[in-house]
């Protein structure tokens, strides 16, 4: 048997001080998984809420086919929201489940941007909102698999297939109402319009984002938008739209400060959870 | 004017190595929304690997009047299956 | 499927005296035969017309039927819920495409159909003119609208018109997870709180009746089951398959600590089937009239969808048009 090397006091001075208290674990570094929280948070809150609203269509869209696509596309986005929201659940390490996250907190802890929960409109609105939205969630998710946390790369990997379909049927919608008829092309502006003023958040750099930055987490969202403005023009045009003249950013979401739309949806979201906290469904 | 979106016939190769089959129809405004609609219909559960979409009205069929003129006189020529013919059991790679 | 006979007129009754005798017998050969018969051969009128309105009743049926279930689709409790609920609906936007698509190769178009619905005179199955009140209703929804709908649509995929029978193939394989999906939700309200258990008992005591509606009038007030029979496309007579709902759903609800609401509900050794309580036909009639506790609303929501869309599919319809002709002009 190899003898040990002799453990000097000296040593047994700097092992007290590494490890106060006994702890044989890795050190946490809890600033880490906050901002990991926050990220994952934040991306499974903006797919299920656009999820839920796009799923308010189904058994109401123009057609059967395109009530078909809508609730293909809002499947993908429960399904990513599913993936995001456990893994923020994971980060937070408070024992709580996606569902928790989804059902069980309060307006001001919802961490999605404004875009997503605007309401549906009409097919315009619809997808104007999405257009813009898919076109950003595609660039994001396409810098996202280089994520240096492996799961939230790993579900950006599987998703960003998924938004980049969402991300063309929606161009292709825009460009036939933008072109279709002198209704549908009015109906395009205004959707459009509604929509313009919450595009800058989507490209908000707060701390969170700077920090989850730093940390290799999320691609510079400066780049991504040099990408996105190019796309939204070139869809625009073929629609024959102008681009809305830029209007006075609205923010907050990802503070947690939302449009009134927010708290309605959560009200009819979140019903059964919150009435009956004991049932397990 | 509230007239419905032409049909489209869909065809799918479910996997590498098989041909398209027709899987059914949808109706939209035009060849891209068409393949859309039949992504989103035809093979929402792992079905298809690729997709034909053909405007229904393009598709040529024989006449069901014709079946017999069409169809029976294939029935005797027998000659053209390689059962048709007697070989020894000796012989093989034939 | 949903496919309640629900008209007495259309029936083939002088049928031979129109048709050309010939071509008839040689059609009632074809199909007594068990052969298929394709959109382009040869039919007679009263075929097409039974099949017609038998499918595109099918088809009206599942996209009503989006609406009783996507009523709770923004409620739903969890997110594995809420998925697998719009999975579901989702498919039954997708049958009812599927059995448009079927009519459609009859010779009626899918506007034709869906006006008709709209003006009230195409039917639909009475039970999606029941309102879903609790989550409970989703759960007894997928057990015992779906469990009935399987019971009639298995034996369709053998019906006589090809393309009815592939829809109905396509249609049953999608299906088999809707039935389980429900009775899943019910064995959890069963085990679950007291209040999950009377909103599940309840749900159940809503849906019972209006289930076995489902399958139609009673034998001897189907005067055209034989004719439908004879043509295959009809496998199992209205009280043959009720019986066997009756037989197979009874032991499924004792098993989660259901009730079923029927107080003559009784085990009959010798016919080796449940002896069960009078369905109130006269309600069913009514429903099949229009007079269903939310029938209004259901065609109201259809209608707007419809209206609503219109300018969408117009839009759709001239920038293809555009687009025609700008290549045309290239």
């Amino acid at each position: 048997m190899p003898s040990l090397p002799p453990i000097r006091p000296e040593d047994e001075a700097v092992a007290e001080k590494i490890r106060p208290g006994g702890a044989f674990d890795a050190p946490v570094d809890e600033a880490h998984g906050r901002i990991l929280f926050e990220l994952a948070l934040r991306l499974g809150d903006d797919s299920l809420i656009l999820g839920q609203r796009l799923a308010e269509w189904c058994g109401h869209a123009p057609g059967v086919e395109v009530d078909l696509s809508l609730a293909n596309m809002a499947l993908d986005l429960i399904g990513q929201a599913t993936h995001f929201l456990t893994i923020a659940a994971e980060a937070e390490g408070k024992g709580r489940s996606a569902d928790d996250l989804a059902f069980r907190r309060d307006v001001l802890d919802f961490k999605n941007c404004l875009l997503v929960e605007q309401p549906n409109g009409d097919f315009a609105q619809t997808m104007a909102r999405q257009f813009l939205f898919s076109a950003w969630q595609k660039r994001l998710f396409d810098g996202l698999t280089a994520c240096a946390d492996d799961r939230i790369a790993a579900v950006a990997a599987k998703a960003v297939k998924e938004v980049a379909y969402h991300e063309e049927l929606a161009a292709e919608w825009v460009i036939r109402l933008g072109d279709g008829t002198e209704e549908s092309r009015a109906r395009m502006i205004d959707g459009l319009d509604w929509m313009w003023r919450f595009i800058p958040e989507l490209f908000e750099t707060d701390e969170v984002m700077t920090d989850a930055a730093a940390r290799g987490l999320v691609p510079d969202l400066a780049s991504i938008r040099i990408g996105y403005d190019a796309r939204v023009r070139a869809v625009l045009a073929e629609a024959g739209l102008e681009a809305p003249a830029d209007q006075r950013p609205i923010l907050g979401g990802r503070r947690g400060h939302h449009s009134e739309h927010l708290g309605h949806l959560l009200a009819v979201m979140q019903y059964l959870p919150r009435t009956y906290p004991d049932a397990v469904w | 004017m509230s007239k419905d979106w032409p049909l489209w016939e869909v065809f799918v190769r479910a996997k590498g190595g098989m041909s398209h089959r027709h899987v059914g129809s949808v109706h939209a405004p035009d060849a891209e929304i068409a393949l859309r609609h039949a992504r989103d219909t035809y093979t929402r559960r792992m079905e298809g690997i690729s997709l034909w979409v053909v405007p229904s009205a393009q598709i040529v069929a024989s006449d069901p009047a014709d079946d017999a003129q069409n169809f029976d006189p294939a029935q005797d020529k027998i000659y053209r299956h390689p059962t048709f013919y007697d070989i020894p059991d000796g012989i093989t790679h034939i | 499927m949903y496919t309640t006979e629900l008209s007495k007129s259309a029936s083939g009754a002088n049928v031979q005296g129109i048709e050309d005798p010939a071509k008839l017998a040689a059609f009632e050969a074809r199909v007594a035969a068990d052969e298929f018969i394709e959109p382009k051969d040869w039919m007679p009128e009263a075929y097409r017309r039974t099949l017609t309105r038998q499918i595109s009743q099918h088809a009206h049926s599942e996209i009503v039927g989006m609406l009783p279930e996507g009523n709770w689709i923004s409620r739903a409790p969890s997110l594995r819920r809420k998925a697998i609920l719009l999975a579901k609906v989702q498919d039954e936007a997708g049958h009812g495409l599927y059995l448009y698509s079927a009519a459609e190769t009859l010779g009626t178009s899918r506007r034709e159909m869906i006006e008709a619905l709209h003006s009230g005179k195409a039917k639909y199955s009475t039970i999606f003119n029941y309102p879903t009140l609790t989550w409970a209703d989703i759960g007894a929804i997928g057990w015992l609208v779906d469990g009935a709908a399987i019971m009639n649509q298995v034996p369709l995929q053998r019906t006589s018109y090809g393309p009815y029978a592939r829809a109905m193939v396509r249609v049953c394989k999608e299906e088999s997870f809707h039935q389980r999906q429900g009775y899943e939700i019910c064995m959890a309200m069963m085990a679950g709180t007291p209040d999950q258990q009377r909103m599940m008992q309840d749900a159940f005591n809503r849906w019972w009746w209006p289930s076995l509606m489902m399958f139609g009038p009673t034998d001897d007030n189907s005067p055209n089951t034989a004719q439908s029979m004879r043509w295959r496309i009809k496998r199992d007579t209205n009280d043959e398959l009720r019986q066997k709902f009756v037989d197979i759903t009874a032991p499924q609800a004792d098993a989660i600590g259901l009730t079923v609401p029927d107080p003559d509900l009784k085990w009959n050794e010798a016919k080796g089937g449940y002896d069960f309580g009078a369905v109130d036909w006269e309600e069913f009639y009514a429903v099949v009239k229009g007079e269903g506790p939310v029938a209004k609303e259901r065609m109201k929501a259809r209608r707007d969808a419809w209206e609503k869309g219109a300018w969408v599919r117009e839009a759709a319809a001239a920038y293809a048009e555009k687009q025609a002709r700008k290549a045309q002009a290239a």
